[in-house]
């Protein structure tokens, strides 16, 4: 397999966040409010998409357990909230406060792991959180909480709105992107490309991988959770089902199809497949069937899997 | 004066396969001293077992005086114990710069940093355009390790393991498919390294072997059957014995 | 307190056992193959649905069974021929992707067909009654069956394992693929036959099931994730890991699910005890696995240099 370069395109980056800045008023001009709704859920699972494609991508670790994140990061929010805690900066050290030691120590464990065992042991830790929630009634169980309003932003209620939760969102993309960005050409990154691609040889250097593996699992973690956090705002609801096996999968099928190792890919990937799914749905109740064999004929038939597909689409790498 | 590396009665078995079967000997420093033998004398894994890849089951290895024999290998790169491997083992997609500056970079300050891009560090490329040059790289600085010819890519393990500063470098086949100038080259650039560098020396180029060497020990099913000056080695009847009909 | 114990006890080795009998072709797979199969938790549901389906047209539990088999062996052998064949020497990803695929179609697949409202499959009759236990406590006899049918398949399976030749190129196999192909073996037919035979296996787990649990479109997915904590704990490609580790997981799950918040009650007041219970119960197993892989990160029949 060909390793992809470091670098993407700065022009496509710049042309996708542009067409996301744009989506509101087009969304206006074509009188369809709801795009709005599902353009926020765009931006929430592309920010999830690129802190996976740090680890899967840049890390070579297959993570099946990525949604517990989401789920950390949206009930930070429903608890504060109960609290009547509202503004978005605190919502968000919660989240992390949570995230990060729990990442701390998942991480520490499943990385003694690898290959398939750190697939499954990412997977169980995942169900293990999802169990967590559903088994906690103060939290509301498997029922969740509904939240009755948005987080304020600086004593602003600027995301009640979802034109408002929108651009906040894209903010924050736009933040953890650059971000990743400046990241992966660091020296960090240099460090977790090349242990991905030969990591005898960066040992032979003189790089032990697992400071620099934890050290990525942890960011991707504490990104996930402000995707959560985002998340809780969208759909103005806290659910145990955020961080189900299966989401952890969809997660992995956003980053698959952007293109792995491919930050404007990881955002694309997103947007695709929320697309895909709104746009089946539409169709019919068992969209999810369609999915599914989608996604097996493509993995089967496009050579290289769906990153053939997508290495094709977006007109290869140099 | 204490030896730079003393190996002593080291055992590696896998299974009822005894592939280092006692094996001792000692490097000076300063010294180029070659290990040779049949194939299957169990070269590939006494390699591993110095530069830490794999544990011996028994035995013991003391580098710059200190016990190694447990310590991993990032510890013993670290402390000037570096290896070349047989196998390129280079990053195909990065260039040859980037693949020395990585290893410039492992020595050269904290990795923990997150937010300036490490093409842009002027030190860490400076060292690896030396170490390129070096080795004689320098107008292959920006190729992809990938595009390199087979001579220059065992040149460029050449260049990224000098980059890791070592006190004795453990050079596994560094000649391996290589034959005519390009041997020629690889063994006058080790040549030059004679001095500066100790190395332990695993090839069956035996042209390079007399023509390098200090000592040679004599590895074969596992064992040091022979060692000493090059003269000695190539007289002594147990080596023709094991090497009849292998002579290069 | 003590007879509440026992049948715990049983039901956990009773669930235990439909463990290992799902965990069992789902390690091979893994040992051996090295393939990441996520589908084969919907083989176990599948199996469950069929026993249902066919037990309620021919009316009885025996020619259900008798007919569930063979059709999850050939549904089994369909998805071998299919799909899996070509992802055997693809990335993990390419794997975790197509049978996370499988399970999204065959998830719906049976919801289309037979609705998300669980599903009851009658007990047979020969097995309907129950045995004392202790005091007053009496133990359905179904769940004994199901234990001793559970140890004779294990018995099988280590007498395929152990003395036949397949079970030596299996075993053979495990460590050394490359080697196996090398002397001549066809390994794709063996892979095949272990797929399959897996696939049997759970599905006969989940005929085996059927009575005992209610028959939902979920069921596939809580199975899945306990037999990955299974083969972890018990090692990749290791039989005798899987039946030790699914015994233990079916044990402890069960008793401290109900015997938590009653030990919790000696510490701390009862409703305090309840929800504490309730929340710790299902995450025993992840604890136990933890502290495995802290211990031997290739679990605790599994090859040290295992991928």
């Amino acid at each position: 397999m060909s390793a992809p370069r470091l670098l993407t395109r700065p022009v496509a980056a710049l042309a996708l966040f542009a067409a996301l800045a744009a989506l509101p008023p087009v969304a206006l001009a074509l009188g369809d409010p709801f795009l709005v709704v599902v353009g926020g859920r765009m931006l929430v699972f592309a920010i999830a998409a690129l802190s996976l494609d740090l680890i899967l991508g840049y890390g070579a670790m297959v993570s099946f357990g990525h949604a517990a994140w989401l789920g950390l990061g949206a009930y930070a929010v429903g608890v504060l909230m109960r609290w009547g805690i509202d503004d978005l900066a605190l919502q968000v050290l919660a989240a992390l406060a949570v995230a990060l030691p729990v990442a701390a120590l998942t991480g520490a464990i499943s990385l003694r792991t690898r290959g398939i065992y750190f697939i499954m042991i990412t997977l169980a830790f995942g169900q293990m959180a999802y169990f967590f929630f559903v088994s906690l009634s103060a939290l509301g169980g498997d029922d969740g909480m509904a939240l009755t309003h948005r987080s304020t932003l600086a004593g602003l209620r600027l995301m009640e709105t979802d034109e408002g939760l929108y651009y906040v969102t894209l903010a924050a993309l736009a933040l953890a992107f650059a971000g990743l960005w400046a990241l992966v050409r660091s020296r960090f990154g240099r460090v977790l490309v090349g242990t991905r691609e030969n990591a005898l040889r960066m040992q032979a250097v003189g790089f032990r991988p697992f400071p620099f593996q934890l050290t990525a699992y942890l960011i991707s973690a504490g990104i996930c959770a402000v995707a959560g956090v985002f998340l809780a705002n969208q759909a103005l609801y806290v659910s145990p089902a955020y961080m189900s096996w299966q989401r952890s999968g969809e997660l992995i099928v956003m980053v698959i199809l952007g293109g792995i190792g491919n930050l404007t890919g990881a955002v694309a990937g997103a947007v695709v497949t929320i697309a895909l799914e709104e746009g089946l749905a539409r169709w019919s109740d068992h969209w999810r069937l369609g999915f599914g064999l989608l996604l097996v004929l493509v993995v089967l038939y496009s050579p290289g899997g769906l990153t053939g597909l997508a290495r094709r689409l977006t007109g290869g790498r140099e | 004066m204490t030896p730079l590396l003393a190996v002593h009665d080291l055992h590696k078995s896998y299974g009822a396969l005894a592939v280092t079967n006692g094996v001792s000997f000692t490097v000076a420093e300063g010294e180029l001293h070659a290990i040779i033998g049949p194939n299957g004398a169990g070269k590939t894994t006494l390699v591993a077992q110095l530069s830490g890849q794999i544990a011996p089951d028994r035995g013991r290895i003391d580098y710059a005086g200190q016990d190694v024999t447990r310590l991993d290998m990032p510890g013993r790169v670290r402390r000037g114990l570096a290896r070349s491997f047989q196998i390129t083992t280079l990053l195909p997609g990065l260039s040859a710069l980037e693949n020395v500056a990585l290893a410039v970079q492992a020595r050269a300050g904290s990795s923990f940093r997150f937010f300036r891009p490490a093409a842009a560090e002027r030190a860490l490329n400076a060292e690896a355009a030396d170490a390129l040059a070096e080795v004689g790289l320098t107008d292959r600085a920006y190729r992809l390790a990938g595009a390199l010819s087979h001579g220059e890519r065992r040149q460029l393990e050449l260049a990224v393991a000098l980059a890791t500063r070592p006190r004795l470098l453990l050079l596994d086949e560094p000649l391996a498919g290589t034959a005519g100038e390009e041997a020629e080259r690889l063994v006058a650039l080790i040549d030059r390294l004679k001095g500066r560098v100790s190395m332990v020396l695993i090839e069956h180029d035996m042209t390079a072997v007399f023509a390098l060497a200090d000592r040679i020990s004599v590895l074969v099913y596992g064992e040091i059957i022979a060692g000493g000056a090059p003269d000695q080695v190539r007289a002594n009847p147990k080596v023709r014995a094991a090497y009849l009909g292998e002579d290069a | 307190m003590t007879g509440l114990f026992l049948l715990q006890l049983l039901n956990g080795a009773q669930f235990g056992i439909l463990l290992f009998l799902v965990a069992a072709g789902l390690t091979l797979v893994f040992g051996i193959m090295d393939f990441i199969n996520l589908a084969h938790g919907v083989l176990y549901m599948v199996g469950a649905y069929l026993m249902a389906m066919f037990t309620a047209q021919t009316g009885s539990f025996w020619l259900g069974l008798g007919l569930a088999l063979p059709a999850v062996l050939v549904l089994g052998l369909v998805l071998e021929v299919t799909v899996f064949r070509r992802l055997y020497d693809r990335p993990h990803l390419d794997q975790v992707l197509a049978t996370f695929g499988l399970v999204l179609m065959l998830s719906e697949g049976v919801r289309i067909l037979w609705g998300s409202a669980p599903l009851s499959v009658p007990m047979p009759a020969a097995l309907s009654a129950s045995i004392p236990l202790l005091g007053p406590m009496r133990y359905p006899v179904y769940r004994l069956a199901v234990i001793g049918a559970g140890i004779a398949v294990a018995l099988g399976l280590w007498w395929l394992i152990t003395r036949t030749r397949a079970g030596m190129l299996l075993r053979a196999g495990a460590s050394n693929r490359a080697m196996v192909s090398a002397l001549g073996v066809d390994i794709g037919r063996l892979f095949r036959l272990v797929f399959a035979f897996g696939a049997m296996l759970a599905g006969f787990a989940g005929a085996l099931v059927a009575p005992i649990l209610s028959v939902d479109p979920g069921m596939g997915d809580n199975i899945l994730i306990l037999t990955f904590v299974v083969i972890v704990i018990g090692g990749a490609g290791s039989i005798k890991g899987a039946f030790v580790a699914a015994l233990m997981v079916g044990i402890i799950d069960t008793v401290g699910r109900i015997f938590g918040p009653i030990w919790l009650r000696a510490v701390m007041d009862p409703q305090a005890a309840a929800q504490a219970g309730r929340v710790l119960a299902p995450m025993l197993v992840y604890i136990l696995m933890a502290a495995v892989l802290a211990w031997r990160p290739a679990g605790l029949f599994g090859r040290a240099g295992a991928r």
